[in-house]
């Protein structure tokens, strides 16, 4: 009787614990804890640990497209440049072309130019050379013709012969003023 | 079941909730071993823990359900929240599931004293307690043990560092105390205690406005109900927080135990 109050006290009493609720308590937790490390954590971590991954995978994906296409401008900026730079040095050839090539035909026109007129003295020369030597031929021919007149006539008379002498001269003065009044005409005439 | 037997007390006389609230007959025996209620909630606790989890955490997808946003919400405020603040990496990953199963264990065994039907918070029997404290209490010590030798955890435990030499005598015995011999100790008792308070304030007001409307024949006795009902709701939403605050110091308790076990000075 003694004993079952004491023990009723003893239950009565919250600070007293039950051994077997401690042991329950122990065990339970154990397992949930086995339970929880298991299962449980491990695939909250295993999402975490995705998610970052994923996340900075993604990143960095990004990341290397941007740099891809930062590669990509560049080189175009730089066809593009270099398009330009070989498009005026073209230009900058053609015009340098396009200025020879007036220089030459300039200078190929002024050669002929000089040409034609080297050919126009030469050709004036020639005729003059040959009015030269046919004036000399008639010049001794009218000689001639002069000194059979004064062998013809000088016998005769000294009288005569110096008239003969003066008509020459004097035709031989017409002919040189009317040369000089007309020279073409008395050179082609002659 | 604790509410009928003291009912029928409170139908003869004023009820007189206490201690005995807390002493459940057994439900039924297994081999003349007495299974009582709290033993049942607490395997239960465990079933329950264990499935919610398991549902949330199974798919662990990179873009969560609603089911396994909630889950990681639960998990990581105990991961990054309170291990990892008290306890620093890299050293808290190892004890995060550990950290993690009390947070829900003491949670379920709190929020039962809510629930209908269940409506007993495990942790009102002080047996439970002092097993998840004596769990702490080895584990935080081992912690220090393994990382400082055993003479070295006992000196950073008990030894704060500059002091003058003729307190040492009188500080070291009390710092022994207090962080070797009564922590699992207050752990317990905190968590208990609330928890029997709480359970015992509601027996109070619910048996108390149930008296007072029905059995009584004092004046007041009406108004008095009412207040009681009153009251019994205002402290119903006051133990809804103090059931989660409790999970979560006990939790955070533990983990600044094994930050401490583990720092090289504090």
């Amino acid at each position: 009787m003694s004993t079952d109050v004491v023990r009723a006290a003893e239950d009565l009493n919250p600070l007293i614990p039950h051994v077997s609720e401690i042991v329950i308590g122990l065990v339970v937790f154990g397992i949930l804890f086995f339970l929880i490390v298991k299962f449980v954590a491990p695939n909250f971590e295993k999402a975490y640990a995705d998610r970052t991954k994923a996340i900075e995978g993604g990143i960095s994906a990004a990341e290397t497209k941007q740099a891809e296409a930062d590669a990509r401008l560049a080189e175009l900026e730089k066809q593009l440049a270099d398009a330009r730079h070989e498009a005026a040095r073209i230009r900058e050839e053609a015009r340098e072309q396009g200025a020879q090539i007036v220089a030459e035909m300039r200078e190929q026109a002024n050669r002929e130019a000089e040409r034609i007129k080297e050919n126009g003295k030469a050709t004036i020369e020639a005729e003059r050379q040959q009015a030269v030597t046919s004036l000399r031929a008639e010049v001794g021919t009218l000689a001639t013709a002069l000194a059979g007149r004064i062998v013809g006539e000088s016998l005769e008379d000294d009288e005569r012969a110096n008239r003969v002498v003066d008509r020459f001269l004097a035709d031989l003065e017409d002919l040189e003023t009317s040369r000089q009044a007309a020279p073409g005409v008395n050179g082609g005439a002659v | 079941m604790t509410l009928a037997g003291a009912a029928i007390r409170a139908s003869e006389s004023p009820p007189q909730p206490g201690p005995a609230d807390f002493n459940l007959p057994p439900i039924f025996e297994v081999a003349g071993f007495g299974i009582t209620k709290p033993m049942v909630l607490v395997v239960l606790s465990a079933v329950i823990a264990f499935g919610v989890l398991y549902t949330m955490s199974r798919r662990a997808a990179v873009v969560p359900g609603r089911l396994q946003f909630a889950g990681e919400a639960m998990y990581g405020f105990v991961r990054n929240g309170i291990a990892r603040e008290n306890i620093g990496a890299p050293d808290y990953h190892r004890y995060v599931p550990y950290l993690f199963t009390i947070f829900v264990f003491v949670l379920v065994n709190n929020y039962y004293g809510m629930i209908p039907f269940f409506q007993f918070p495990t942790m009102s029997r002080i047996g439970y307690p002092l097993a998840l404290a004596l769990i702490a209490w080895v584990v935080y010590n081992v912690a220090g043990i393994a990382r400082h030798g055993l003479l070295g955890y006992l000196r950073l435990q008990t030894l704060p560092p500059g002091l003058p030499a003729w307190i040492v005598p009188i500080i070291v015995p009390l710092e022994f105390l207090s962080n070797i011999l009564l922590r699992p100790l207050t752990l317990t008792l905190r968590l208990f205690a609330t928890m029997f308070a709480g359970h015992l304030l509601l027996i109070l007001f619910a048996l108390g406005g149930e008296y007072l409307l029905l059995h009584s024949d004092n004046a007041l006795a009406i108004p008095g109900g009412i207040l009681s009902f009153v009251m019994f709701i205002a402290i119903s939403f006051l133990e809804l927080l103090i059931m989660f605050l409790q999970a979560y110091v006990f939790t955070l308790l533990t983990a600044m135990y094994i930050g401490l076990a583990l720092a090289d000075e504090h």
